[in-house]
């Protein structure tokens, strides 16, 4: 919804001014009645955005000149109510899923899922970090005597793409504030497990935390500590080391001394690699740039499913794109995007699994990786 | 169109007023990359349908304020690490973002796509003359290659005579240890 301001100069505007509040029932803000319209006076008029087009289309075939007021009502109202927002009814109580969150953070929530949702959610090992840290993933399953397929999605591969944890965050919040009252979600979980992992790449997410906010890769040592960082995203067995890398560890893009030489690609492609006959979608979520690519990255010949991958690819953009407006390209990463080898998206179709996505999430490039806060909420909604 | 030399792209595209979303202009243009030596810039022809936004207003207040500074402007990490920008560094962010438009222009080649990933750090130079001076250093991301380039870029500007960018520079990433 928009708040126009106009200040009509002929009174036959000021006639098509009252009849336009009469006949689409506007919300006058000033006046407060049209007979009150007058001629060089100021005219502010909330206008909701299903009428937005028709309004502005009719003020300009009448030559009526107006400013745009308030671009966004729903954001004054939102701003104007802070704590409303989202922290109070959340599991846990009081996380603000609009907001980013520190590994430490995020390590908390984990535990505190599964104590509230316990029947529902754990938390399971995955493996070790290069800095010893652990991953964890999020198991939501709904118990029952039928064997279920199993949807993967992990967040944070790469560190600076702090939208991406963000989302995992939000993902989980939903199923679990709406798996009792959303048909749709329970249909879901009566046959499919979601595993969720939060965090992949737990040490790079801390060190953009703590020193370097655009840092990319994991923080592995090479050159005997002269030179940090594997890019986890090129090291999996697919075409491993072939397109679209450097085998320097300086490059943003350094594959790593070998496929899986990395304890985080390890950690999951042995997981993955153990479940795969029941897994029947991979996600892994980035940012940014507003696509869902699907492989293959290191070669333009096509998947074998090419043809359904995309149908329910692009079904998944129209459904994006049907709550905000925003547009999200489709395709193959090695079309669409550029040539990259040893990700894990390809790795994953490679070894069987049907539905493979990369979900690069907003914006693009406005703000880039440093999406601010205020987007978590809509870009979460949309990819929900 | 392309020979072995150069690379014609013909774009119809519509330009959006970030301040104002439902602003926009169309607009037709002619990229050409010169295929043979990297180190051109590509040439742009463009041509408006219609007329940018005037700004006088907001430009003046801008300026006013600036002037009107006992001490130099300093500033860093535009936007913040979770995003955010104040009110007040609104307008340097956006005079980044112009600036770094051109650098980008004339550092781009079929094989880039740059963006502005955050202004690392900002200082106003004071002038004797009517225009204001500030020197960025900035960070461009560059995703095919994915890698972060510190730029250092000199900008000036003036309300009635818009944006100049007199000196850039690459700059050599150094790791923060």
């Amino acid at each position: 919804d928009q708040v126009l301001h106009t200040v009509p100069e002929t009174f036959q505007q000021v006639q098509h001014l009252q009849h336009l509040c009469r006949t689409l029932l506007l919300d006058l803000w000033k006046p407060l009645l049209p007979e009150d319209i007058w001629a060089g006076e100021d005219l502010h008029i909330r206008v909701p955005a299903s009428l937005l087009q028709e309004v502005k289309d009719s003020l300009d075939q009448h030559m009526i000149s107006y400013k745009v007021l308030i671009p966004d009502v729903q954001e004054l109202v939102d701003q104007s109510m802070p704590k409303e927002r989202s922290s109070h009814r959340q599991v846990p109580e009081g996380y603000n899923y609009t907001q980013y969150h520190s590994m430490e953070e995020i390590y908390q929530w984990m535990t505190e899922i599964q104590k509230s949702n316990s029947e529902l959610v754990t938390q399971h090992y995955l493996g070790k970090t290069i800095e010893n840290r652990t991953m964890y993933y999020l198991k939501i399953s709904q118990p029952s005597n039928k064997p279920k397929k199993i949807i993967w999605m992990d967040c944070g591969i790469h560190a600076r793409e702090w939208i991406s944890p963000a989302f995992c965050q939000w993902f989980v919040k939903e199923i679990l504030q709406n798996y009792k009252s959303d048909p749709k979600i329970s249909k879901f979980l009566q046959n499919l497990d979601l595993y969720v992992l939060p965090v992949l790449n737990v040490d790079g997410y801390i060190y953009s935390w703590e020193k370097e906010r655009l840092w990319r890769k994991n923080r592995s040592p090479y050159m005997n500590g002269t030179c940090y960082g594997t890019d986890l995203n090129r090291n999996f067995n697919s075409s491993w080391g072939s397109v679209g890398v450097s085998y320097n560890c300086s490059s943003e893009v350094f594959c790593g001394s070998g496929p899986e030489s990395e304890p985080e690609t390890r950690a999951v492609a042995h997981f993955i690699e153990r479940k795969k006959s029941d897994i029947l979608c991979y996600l892994t979520i980035h940012s940014y740039g507003q696509y869902i690519l699907t492989p293959y990255g290191s070669t333009t010949k096509p998947p074998s499913n090419s043809k359904e991958l995309m149908q329910v690819a692009e079904k998944a953009a129209a459904a994006l794109m049907g709550k905000y407006g925003t547009r999200y390209e489709v395709g193959p990463t090695s079309l669409i995007l550029y040539n990259n080898s040893g990700s894990s998206r390809d790795w994953a179709h490679m070894i069987g699994i049907p539905f493979s996505y990369t979900f690069e999430l907003r914006d693009k490039g406005t703000y880039g990786f440093v999406l601010p806060p205020n987007q978590i909420q809509p870009t979460c909604e949309e990819t929900m | 169109d392309s020979d072995n030399v150069s690379r014609k792209y013909h774009l119809e595209l519509v330009l959006e007023d970030v301040l104002d979303k439902d602003s926009t202009v169309n607009c037709a243009a002619e990229v050409l990359y010169h295929l043979g030596n990297k180190n051109i810039a590509p040439d742009v022809q463009f041509t408006l349908e219609g007329e940018l936004k005037d700004t006088a207003e907001a430009d003046n207040t801008f300026y006013n304020r600036i002037k009107s500074l006992e001490k130099e402007l300093v500033a860093e990490n535009i936007p913040d690490s979770h995003g955010n920008v104040s009110p007040e560094m609104q307008p340097i962010h956006l005079l980044a973002w112009v600036a770094s438009g051109y650098v980008i222009w004339q550092n781009s080649t079929e094989n880039t796509k740059f963006h502005l990933a955050q202004i690392k750090h900002v200082k106003q130079v004071k002038r004797s003359d009517e225009y204001l001076e500030f020197d960025y250093t900035i960070l461009l991301h560059e995703m095919v290659s994915q890698e972060i380039i510190p730029w250092q870029m000199t900008v000036l500007w003036h309300p009635q005579h818009g944006v100049q960018v007199a000196r850039d520079s690459r700059q050599p990433k150094h790791m923060p240890e």
